[in-house]
């Protein structure tokens, strides 16, 4: 009897596990699928005119060149400005202020952003960037869209890299009579630094792949041209993609798909730059 | 007593009379400036992400209200249609509302059941090799840009549908709120894998060591102690879900109706925003103040749910 | 002659009263010990004399404290040229994650010294001065976490060193380090004493003993004598002086 009934629950237990083990799979699956489909789909494409044309209406012509060099305007100046204003915010919150009822309200505010979806950051960049301070549809409003877009993530990446300086450092530093700005400026930045950029990096790599927010401010979807300025036009990588998939041709689609192993691969060595930065100054203190 | 040594020590020290004018008060006031310059600095820096909600709303907030100048509140919340791009124009929200819902249900549909068994599947059975595989593929699942999912979702999953049901068009939700499910899976895995994490060794043992097998210690002892996390990851990934945009852009279509048939094409309040800003917009027409009205909707409902997850985070802290 | 005098400094973390009524003198050229149970006072008493209190929130302090005559709790006193003249070495060897020169030259170049020459001059004193130079002289561009736990110790010192200090205050600076290291430490301390006032915190009664002039003995926030060493550890006055020393508690 009883052990009729430990059986049962056994038997259970591992059907459990099989159905979870499966549910988990699933994702990989779904993943393998995925890249396997796109690059079956769009390896064919690949080639140097791929990366030097510019979109076309003939398939044979069509290129990466104006989307992929936009993409990249848009990480070199979205960078610097994320990296200033997160780690600004991140210093302000865990070196320069007492706890508060203002802190508190800044770090709320804060995890709220991070929810609020990208369009949103889109329509702000759109009334704000390119109507309010007459920007245009250019680039730069583009680059203060997406900085403000990666913002949250920036911060909260610099203040958890802040925040692991052994205090001690600090410490040594003071007693040397260092002021608070060379103690920041000459140890604990220094210190935070990898882990910082590779903050930078992720939030950055959030960035190039986001697509809504930038077809609202305005981003072109047929760019014949190199935007040489921040105040050019431009498109991006996702908006080309998104362009070639929505064309009904099947040629488009399989182009799409070459477009997004070119983001994919931009993307994925931006992440190994991520690892390889986290795993050499891993735990130097 | 080495006078040297002392006067050296006093001249070093602010504080005597004669020192306050040459170095020690000059020196501290420098010091001060410099604090302050810097201070002021990080502090703007942390008003941007201030002046950014602000900004939101003011900006929502403004030209939502110029649009209800044009438009009555009532026929916005009520008229079943959305039509504003041709005429007779109709301005009913609950058509995206409701195609924006039916995705977020089907995404949920399957997100939250296979997330969740995920989890549980990583915190409850898997072992530390298996889980240092699985945990960065989830990742790199999380990190896809979300117009990679729109192009598979038109060029793999409906194809595979339409196999399934012949009629279905080529656009439509079920294909689209799969894979935003898919989307936001890794979401769920492992904001809930790390609530059941945090549940303490010891309330296991209790259980293992009353001889319970793995599923009964998962499912009566560390699932309800990671509740509040798991539901709060639940939400966050709801809340997601009706921000995606270019899943639903490609894959569900563009034609707002008030359906919950997932077989035929809708549009979201987020691809609606996507398709008037591909078009030639005039500022300040009715056209552009819609973007702003179903923006405002789209961002309060999100900030509401957003606060309901932080809520119930809260509300149910586990005690351990 | 004293070169810093306290004069009744209560220090209180919120509403915990750490530190009662603590009043004494710190002689030049000296080694003072600085001894007791764990959590009787005694590091935050060190910490009053650079300032390095001012870091920590909630933290307050009444009383006077007299470094070369000069009240260091005065509102015009410039903290930085404070801890300038008083160096410090903490519990736990503290490079910063640089070169081993970076960290020397570190606090000179904080204060503005820029001369390459200058620096490397200063460097080489430093390290010679802490009994680390032979060992490191041609590593010097290395980062200093290669160097064993006593090396960075000693390290630590040097840097203090760099800046020309007047007085060394030491945090328990050999409680991290295995045996050799620890007795390497103790005889440089005793080298540094010719030119240096060291004020040191100490869990370790023979290590007081062996290298001070001077014993101040903490408990529960309170100094209950301050003496030297000699007197200290052999005719105490107070009966709770006799059994910590005899090892009854602590």
């Amino acid at each position: 009897m009883d052990q009729g009934k430990w059986r049962i629950r056994k038997t259970m237990d591992h059907f459990a596990k099989i159905t979870f083990l499966s549910a988990t799979l699933f994702g990989i699956a779904f993943l393998g699928i995925l890249l396997y489909q796109i690059v079956a789909d769009g390896v064919r494409w690949i080639s140097w005119d791929f990366f030097t044309n510019f979109s076309s209406r003939f398939p044979s012509k069509a290129g990466v060149a104006a989307a992929l060099i936009g993409s990249i305007w848009i990480i070199l100046l979205t960078g610097p400005i994320a990296f200033f204003l997160g780690v600004g915010t991140a210093l302000y919150l865990e070196e320069y202020t007492k706890k508060s009822w203002f802190t508190r309200f800044i770090q709320v505010n804060i995890h709220n952003l991070a929810g609020v979806p990208s369009i949103v950051y889109g329509i702000l960049g759109l009334a704000v960037f390119v109507q309010g301070l007459m920007l245009g549809q250019a680039v730069l409003a583009g680059v203060f869209t997406m900085s403000l877009l990666v913002l949250p993530i920036m911060v909260v990446s610099s203040q958890e890299a802040i925040r692991s300086v052994p205090q001690q450092m600090r410490n040594a530093s003071y007693a040397l009579g260092a002021s608070k700005w060379q103690t920041i400026s000459r140890v604990v930045i220094p210190t935070a630094l990898p882990n910082i950029l590779t903050g930078v990096i992720l939030a950055l790599s959030r960035a190039i792949g986001e697509t809504a927010p930038l077809i609202v401010v305005g981003a072109l979807t047929f760019v014949a041209f190199v935007p040489v300025s921040p105040m050019d036009p431009f498109t991006v990588l996702p908006i080309q993609i998104f362009n070639w998939t929505s064309r009904p041709q099947d040629d488009f689609r399989a182009i799409a798909a070459a477009g997004i192993m070119v983001l994919l691969v931009v993307l994925l060595t931006m992440n190994l730059l991520a690892v390889y930065l986290r795993n050499k100054y891993q735990k130097r203190y | 007593m080495n006078e040297a040594v002392l006067k050296n020590a006093r001249n070093r020290l602010a504080g005597s009379q004669s020192q306050k004018e040459i170095s020690g008060i000059v020196q501290k006031k420098r010091m001060n400036r410099e604090d302050l310059i810097v201070k002021s600095i990080l502090f703007l820096c942390a008003m941007v992400s201030v002046l950014t909600t602000i900004g939101i709303v003011a900006v929502l907030l403004v030209e939502t209200l110029s649009f209800f100048k044009d438009v009555s509140l009532l026929s916005f919340l009520t008229d079943t249609k959305w039509t504003p791009l041709f005429k007779p124009e109709h301005f009913g929200i609950l058509s995206l509302l409701s195609g924006s819902v039916l995705i977020t249900l089907g995404a949920s549909l399957v997100a939250l059941p296979l997330g969740l068994m995920t989890a549980i599947y990583l915190s409850e059975y898997a072992d530390d090799r298996v889980r240092r595989v699985i945990k960065p593929i989830l990742e790199v699942l999380a990190g896809i840009p979300t117009i990679v999912y729109g192009y598979f979702a038109l060029t793999f999953v409906t194809p595979l549908f339409r196999m399934i049901f012949p009629d279905m068009g080529v656009f439509n939700a079920l294909s689209a709120s799969i894979v935003v499910g898919i989307m936001i899976l890794p979401m769920v895995a492992s904001l809930s894998e790390d609530a059941m994490v945090s549940v303490p060794k010891s309330l296991r043992n209790g259980a293992y060591a009353l001889g319970a097998t793995r599923l009964e210690v998962a499912r009566k002892v560390v699932v309800p102690a990671a509740f509040s996390g798991i539901i709060s990851s639940f939400v966050l990934a709801i809340s997601r879900a009706i921000g995606e945009t270019m899943i639903v852009t490609i894959a569900a279509g563009a034609t707002p109706k008030l359906t919950m048939n997932p077989l035929e094409s809708v549009q979201t309040m987020t691809s609606y925003i996507v398709q008037v800003s591909l078009g030639d917009i005039q500022h300040g027409s009715i056209e552009y103040k819609t973007i702003f009205a179903v923006g405002m909707t789209l961002f309060v409902l999100t900030f509401l749910i957003n606060l309901i997850a932080q809520w119930l985070k809260r509300r149910f802290k586990e005690e351990y | 002659m004293s070169i810093i005098q306290i004069k009744n400094v209560d220090l209180y973390y919120d509403k915990h009263h750490a530190l009662k009524n603590i009043t004494g003198e710190i002689k030049e050229r000296s080694i003072t010990a600085l001894i007791g149970p764990s959590g009787c006072g005694k590091s935050t008493f060190l910490r009053t004399l650079n300032r390095m209190n001012d870091m920590i929130q909630g933290v307050h302090i009444e009383g006077e404290v007299l470094v070369a005559e000069q009240n260091i709790y005065h509102e015009d006193v410039n903290v930085e040229n404070l801890r300038k003249n008083i160096g410090m070495v903490f519990q736990q060897p503290n490079p910063f994650p640089k070169s081993i020169y970076d960290n020397i030259a570190f606090g000179t170049r904080i204060h503005g010294m820029r001369d390459r020459k200058e620096l490397d001059e200063v460097v080489e004193q430093s390290l010679k001065a802490a009994a680390l130079w032979e060992e490191v002289k041609d590593i010097l561009k290395k980062p200093a976490y290669g160097l064993s736990g006593g090396q960075q110790q000693r390290l630590c010192i040097a840097r203090a060193l760099a800046v020309n200090p007047q007085i060394l205050l030491m945090d328990e600076p050999t409680s991290a380090l295995d045996p050799i290291s620890t007795a390497k430490i103790e005889e440089l301390i005793g080298e540094l004493r010719k030119q240096y006032t060291i004020v040191i915190v100490t869990h370790n009664m023979q290590q007081a003993a062996r290298i001070s002039d001077e014993t101040a003995f903490f408990l529960q926030g309170e100094v209950i004598e301050f003496d030297t060493t000699e007197k200290i550890f052999h005719t105490p006055s107070d009966q709770r002086t006799e059994d910590y020393i005899a090892g009854r508690f602590g």
